[in-house]
């Protein structure tokens, strides 16, 4: 038995600028109330994809020009990126992106624009503020204040007012402390129990993506290289090497040094 | 109180008047920026329209003051729509410079319909403020000017506390900061740009009124924009707080040039300001820069 599917991206192409290709027919599903892991390395094109999805292209001039993407059964091709918000979409973008001029409750009274037109309770800022206690001790603090880490809380806490039914999540370990990536992480796991929303999260570091999610993509060049349920990548002695920084035995370290830059090149041809 | 003193008590209250009005057209350049990021400059001949549009309501249909004042700002607000969709929408992203200069041709425009339609001499508005005098303590006000101070600080205030108070003042400014983010939020940011045209151009009309009313209308009157202009550009582009202090700042010192150096000091004044507020803060006194993180 197949779970339901969210989202599905069907062999899309993407350009930039009507030059740049980034995208070459990426295809990729996430199952409902899942966690999929999108992996790659810098320039992969893993927040094209994302993009692609939350119709944030237009804004850098960037345009599918093959493929279909389906978001609850719905294409979503010509839809405003606030309408795709709106039905319940949430795209955590890349480097926090907090209104730093804002307080962090109003970061959090934006967000409420999501819920327009959906009837249904009142914005619930104390969930927010229970999954991340040290936002509510400096809810009105300036956002451009707050450290890394904290921002980051607060993008997702963003997410979490919109009550949406997918969140797209990118690089939410960019340039946090390991102690705070292990917070973060354990958090939005916990988000997704919870909640039962469903996540494509986009990272770097492999090892965290792939602890909490169940099923994983791996992509170079703008295609998907690898995927499959998080198990069996991690198993896989490629992704283990090149993604987990994990290796076999006990190898002289510049040896596994030049060996790991030439599977890397194989991998990237 | 020495004659010298009351006198220069009643420049300053004039100063305040004109300072106000400054204030309340500096408002209307500071909401299109802070939203659309284009520096409006027909915000000075939309001014000028509302000025007309109220004499032709006023003195051409021979409607009530009452009927006619509300109807010119929503002549400007509507015009300011029409614009926002129909030239600069379809222009967002493009060159700033072009964006901006498009502005100035509408300006050039707006004057050139409104010389065909009323011709180029300057008129006068009909009455609809009393002209006793008013006096504080000793000192003699104008009473238009105190009207047009009084309404123009109400506006001003009452758009800060909607700023501060309002869901839709949050969604302004998370649109200024950044508008991927805003769209990411759910916000309709391409109706928080229509918004901010029409209310920012309704608002510069509503000054064209009280300023017509104070000193007359004519198709120049565009220039007192551009003084406006010095405000947000001192005061910062993006402040609504920049533009009621600078507004004010700015209302005084001119009276107190145009008295006590002379009339013709007025605009070397002006822009001898500009120059040294931009070569101390670059980006307006209370215009927002890149937060330092602590
Ligand atoms: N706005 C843009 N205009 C032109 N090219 C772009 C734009 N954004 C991304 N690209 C290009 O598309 C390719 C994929 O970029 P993308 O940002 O999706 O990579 P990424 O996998 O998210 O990388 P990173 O891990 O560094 O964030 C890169 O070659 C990049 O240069
Ligand atoms: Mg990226």
């Amino acid at each position: 038995m197949t779970a339901e599917t969210i989202l599905e991206i069907e062999n899309i192409e993407l350009t930039y600028k009507g030059s740049i290709q980034a995208l070459r027919g990426l295809s990729l599903k996430v199952p409902k109330g899942q966690i999929v892991a999108l992996l790659g390395s810098n320039g992969a094109g893993k927040s094209s994809t994302l993009k692609a999805v939350s119709n944030l292209l237009s804004l850098e001039n960037g345009e599918l020009t093959a493929g279909r993407i389906r978001f609850n059964g719905k294409d979503t091709a010509g839809l405003s990126p606030h309408a795709l918000v709106r039905s319940g979409l949430f795209h955590v973008m890349e480097g926090r992106r907090i209104f730093e001029d804002l307080t962090v409750e109003e970061n959090l009274v934006a967000a409420t624009y999501a819920l327009t037109g959906r009837g249904g309770a009142p914005a619930d800022f104390e969930q927010v503020y229970d999954y991340f206690p040290r936002l509510k001790e400096r809810r009105h603090n300036r956002a451009g204040y707050l450290s890394g880490g904290e921002q980051q809380m607060l993008a997702i806490g963003r997410a979490l007012v919109a009550r949406p039914s997918l969140i797209l999540l990118d690089e939410p370990s960019l340039g946090l402390s390991p102690l705070l990536v292990e917070e973060i992480f354990t958090i939005i796991a916990h988000i997704n129990r919870e909640t039962g929303v469903s996540m494509l999260l986009v990272e770097q570091n492999a090892a965290v993506a792939l602890a909490i999610s169940q099923f994983g993509y791996i992509m170079e060049n703008g295609r998907i290289q690898l995927d499959g349920p998080t198990e069996r990548l991690m198993a896989d002695d490629d992704v283990r090497e090149f993604y987990l920084g994990q290796s076999g035995g006990a190898e002289n370290r510049s040896f596994r040094d030049i060996k790991h830059y030439k599977r890397r090149k194989r991998w990237l041809s | 109180m020495s004659g010298d003193l009351l006198f220069f008590i009643e420049i300053s209250l004039a100063g305040l008047g004109s300072g106000a009005l400054l204030a309340l057209t500096a408002l209307a350049f500071v909401l299109i920026y802070k939203a659309t990021r284009v520096v409006n400059l027909a915000v000075s001949e939309v001014l000028m329209l509302g000025g007309y549009l109220f004499f032709a309501f006023a003195a051409g249909l021979g409607l009530s003051a009452w009927v006619a004042l509300p109807l010119s700002i929503l002549g400007g607000g509507l015009l300011g729509g029409i614009v926002e969709r129909g030239v600069i929408r379809p222009m967002l992203g493009e060159n700033p410079i072009s964006v901006f200069m498009v502005t100035v041709g509408l300006g050039s425009i707006l004057v050139g319909m409104a010389e065909l339609i009323w011709g180029a001499e300057p008129k006068s508005l009909p009455a609809f403020i009393s002209t006793t005098p008013l006096f504080l303590g000793e000192a003699y006000v104008s009473r238009k000017i105190a009207v047009a101070f009084v309404v123009a600080g109400v506006t001003i205030s009452v758009f800060l506390a909607l700023f501060r108070f309002w869901r839709g003042g949050v969604a302004l400014r998370a649109t200024a900061t950044d508008q991927a983010a805003a769209y990411s939020c759910g916000i309709n940011v391409p109706g928080v740009f229509s918004v901010a045209w029409i209310v920012g151009c309704a608002t510069a009309a509503g000054a064209g009124v009280l300023l017509g009313a104070i000193g007359g209308i004519s198709t120049t009157m565009g220039v007192f924009g551009l003084s406006a202009l010095v405000v947000v550009i001192v005061g910062g582009l993006d402040s609504i707080l920049g533009a009621l202090i600078g507004g004010l700042a700015l209302g005084l010192i001119q009276s107190w040039a145009s008295t006590y150096l002379g009339g013709e000091y007025t605009s070397v004044v002006t822009f001898g300001l500009l120059i040294v507020a931009m070569m101390i803060r670059p980006y307006g006194l209370f215009g927002t820069h890149e937060i330092e993180r602590l």
